[in-house]
């Protein structure tokens, strides 16, 4: 029986449960609802819930568990000639036999026995039924494959008996407990407790896991590499290990990254803060509610774009036109027609990257000056201040440390940019000042060191996890500062 | 003297005070609903006059507009024709910025501003230009606290914020914020509803002594407070002008049955 087959019957037995469980209270109040603790649905759901959730566990728990016990069982009837060879021979074994337990299911019985006689090529055969082999397959690995089918189909059935045993069986359990007194309705809100407790574990505990992986593959990339090479090493050249060249290690100074990652914030935050704060301020203090019910939602498309598209954008329109237009000033100046910007430049991606964080400036501040009392407001503007007075002495004075938080959550988003800067920055890693010039950052050199045939032994990839960890420190005490900054301000006017 | 001829006398004396603002026909619309309907009411100079009423009768809403502070709500229209000093004060040749600098305004609930108290004081006449060097701005100060009565209890803490005081020290230091701009007028929005009794005694204090200077209008909920506070009372009901009287004649001797009956708190 197939799992989803398995899932609708318990569907289809909790189906069953809930109408009984709720036919058995209203039977046992002799159909007076006044006197049920709960009412007839809770106890429906309560049986329900009883059917349901041990028999989902329980084949839970046999899916997870199953595999393992079968791999386990088939891998140590493996020949000792295979096992002698390391693990890395016997994982490779129990793949194929894996491959050979599909394929022999599509066999039919003469060809079975003319493969396990080895009259008949077993790729070959398995190849002509559509099961790609990756090696050529021994004699002893259709029997270990056959004995694997056997396990798999007594390990279906089982399961698929004892899922129903304890569906049926869980049922029955709940449907004894209904009474008139009984508390269904409690005991159906404390599964709801629980299933949100779980919900929200799963993902506090996914974090949790992202750390601990990448504090260990850190940790691995330290021990082949001091930290205090990378944290201060001023040349980034990990030269990527060739065949052969064992050791050839290169240099890994995170300096270079972490100077153009900072870089490129600051100039994009240089282009978005005062856009996206006078933006803010219009739509907080002058735009009229109509034009603020289209103009804030146009405004907020921007920051749907997918990073990359603004990376296109980059690449084909911005540093191209940067290109250009300094090609034609440095000829009107000097009469020598060369470019002083490149294409790909720190001012490129920097000015792109500003135009995606707008929204999130504008959008951020505008929340917060609206926050701010309109008593305050009102006594400027009735003391005889304009409007821009008020905004100026008045207004962002008070927000201000709401806006400091929000342009430190915006600048954690300008660190942790990555497709933009991939497109629009370069590749080259160099500690230099000119915006016009290529520089890199630290999420590109992730991407670089992470793509393509990777082994993860060597330090050249495993620097992308200590790049990793490092970069999310930064943003995790920007977010920090920003959150304390944002939730200080709040407590002021309440 | 008979009764009636004390009160014409009275009446006289009053009447020989000069009119600082004037208000003619004044409605005043949120949208389509009608807040104010056709009020004539003149405020006199060196005058308190008490605007009363119960809730939504439209008192604060007239109030707003001798400043126009009411241009700052949405969909907000007035119709009719204020004078301050003979010039429409609804004239587009008007500056709003101007005329509220000449008609302040004190709110219902303290709103310091949360800078130092000195700032509060001195945002008015910064704005305005109404002094060059650090020692006008510390004489405007001095005199302005010292007008609301709070110079003896802030003159050694000038520079901590205004939001540290208390509610009633607050409400004054707003006093002096809007004393500081030499206004012509001060309109005040139930300025003693967040108050407690004892800081509502101290403000009340001050709002006479003010008068000497200024021409005030005052908002109330409280009849003793205008009784208290005003020589004029306007009473309204329903976005209309009910009655408008000197007061000591509007809380002994009212012309309208309305009036009497709020007064004795029989409705509102």
């Amino acid at each position: 029986m197939s799992t989803s087959l398995l899932l609708l019957i318990i569907a289809l037995i909790g189906f069953v449960a809930y109408f009984a469980g709720r036919a058995r209270s209203l039977a046992e109040s002799g159909n007076k609802l006044a006197t049920l603790h709960s009412l007839p649905g809770y106890h429906g759901s309560y049986v329900a819930i009883g059917a349901v959730l041990p028999a989902v566990l329980v084949l839970a728990a046999w899916l997870i568990a199953s595999p393992l016990y079968v791999d386990s069982t088939v891998r140590s009837a493996l020949p000792d000639t295979v096992q002698g060879q390391g693990d890395a021979a016997v994982q490779l074994a129990l793949g194929q036999v894996k491959a050979v337990a599909t394929g022999l299911n599509r066999l039919d019985a003469a060809e079975v026995e003319a493969v396990k006689t080895g009259s008949a090529n077993l790729r070959e055969t398995l190849a002509a039924k559509g099961v790609a082999l990756a090696g050529e397959g021994e004699p002893y690995m259709v029997e270990a494959a056959e004995q694997f089918n056997t396990m798999r189909g007594y390990s279906r059935w089982l399961m698929s008996a004892a899922v129903l045993l304890v569906a049926v069986a869980g049922g029955l359990y709940a449907i004894r407990n209904v009474t008139t007194r009984f508390r269904a309705r409690n005991q159906v809100e404390r599964v709801m407790l629980g299933s949100l407790v779980v919900a929200s574990s799963i993902a506090i505990l996914t974090t949790i896991g992202i750390i601990g992986s990448m504090l260990s593959e850190a940790g691995r990339f330290f021990s082949m590499v001091s930290p205090m090479e990378f944290f201060f090493g001023t040349v980034w050249d990990p030269r990527f290990a060739a065949a052969g060249s064992e050791g050839a290690s290169g240099q890994f100074g995170l300096l270079p990254l972490l100077g153009g990652t900072l870089y490129i914030a600051f100039v994009a935050m240089l282009f978005a803060v005062p856009i996206g704060l006078f933006a803010a301020i219009y739509m907080a203090e002058y735009a009229s509610p109509r034009l603020r019910s289209i103009a804030k939602p146009l405004l907020e498309v921007l920051a749907g774009i997918p990073t990359i598209v603004y990376g296109f954008f980059a690449l084909v329109t911005v540093g191209p036109f940067l290109r250009d237009i300094s090609t034609q000033l440095n000829g009107l100046i000097t009469g020598n027609y060369q470019n002083f910007i490149q294409a790909q430049s720190v001012l490129t991606a920097g000015i792109v990257m500003g135009i995606m964080l707008i929204p999130f400036v504008s959008s951020l501040s505008d929340d917060i000056i609206t926050q701010v009392p309109r008593a305050l407001r009102d006594g400027s503007l009735g003391l005889g201040a304009t409007r821009s007075e008020t905004v100026k002495k008045v207004i962002l004075p008070a927000a201000l440390p709401g806006i400091v938080g929000a342009l430190l959550l915006t600048a954690s988003r300008a660190v942790g940019e990555t497709m933009i800067v991939v497109l629009a920055a370069g590749v080259a890693a160099r500690m230099q000042l000119d915006p016009f010039e290529p520089m890199t950052t630290v999420t590109v050199k992730i991407v670089h060191q992470l793509t393509g045939d990777l082994e993860f032994t060597s330090p050249q990839t495993l620097v992308a996890f200590a790049l990793g960890i490092t970069l999310f420190v930064i943003t995790l005490c920007l977010n920090i500062y920003a959150l304390y900054i944002v939730r200080k301000y709040r407590e002021q006017y309440e | 003297m008979s009764e009636a001829a004390v009160e014409k006398a009275l009446d006289q004396k009053m009447n020989t005070v000069p009119l600082k603002m004037i208000g003619k026909d004044v409605s005043v619309y949120y949208g389509e609903k009608r807040a104010l309907f056709d009020v004539n009411l003149n405020i006199r100079e060196n005058t308190v006059t008490a605007l009363i009423g119960p809730s939504g009768c439209g008192k604060s809403t007239f109030l707003r507009t001798l400043n126009r502070m009411n241009d700052t709500i949405e969909n907000c229209r007035v119709t009719g024709r204020i004078t301050l000093d003979e010039d429409d004060i609804y004239d587009p040749s008007i500056d709003v910025v101007e005329l509220r600098a000449r008609v302040g305004m004190v709110f219902q609930k303290p709103n310091p501003f949360p800078k130092s108290i000195y700032e509060n004081v001195s945002y008015g006449p910064r704005i305005h230009g109404l002094a060059r060097t650090k020692a006008d701005f510390d004489e405007i100060v001095e005199t302005s606290l010292q007008k609301a009565g709070l110079w003896n209890e802030v003159k050694d803490r000038l520079q901590e914020p205004g939001t540290g005081l208390s509610g009633g020290q607050q409400q004054r230091l707003c006093i002096a914020r809007a004393v500081a701009v030499s206004p012509e007028v001060i309109l005040m929005d139930e300025p003693c509803s967040a108050l407690d009794p004892i800081a509502t005694a101290k403000v009340e204090e001050l709002i006479h002594e003010l008068r000497a200077n200024f021409t005030i209008v005052i908002v109330t909920h409280s009849m003793q407070q205008a009784a208290r506070v005003s020589q004029r009372t306007a009473m309204f009901h329903l976005g209309n002008l009910v009655e408008e009287n000197d007061t000591d004649k509007m809380f002994t001797n009212p012309d309208d049955q309305r009036t009497q009956d709020y007064i004795m708190g029989r409705f509102g």
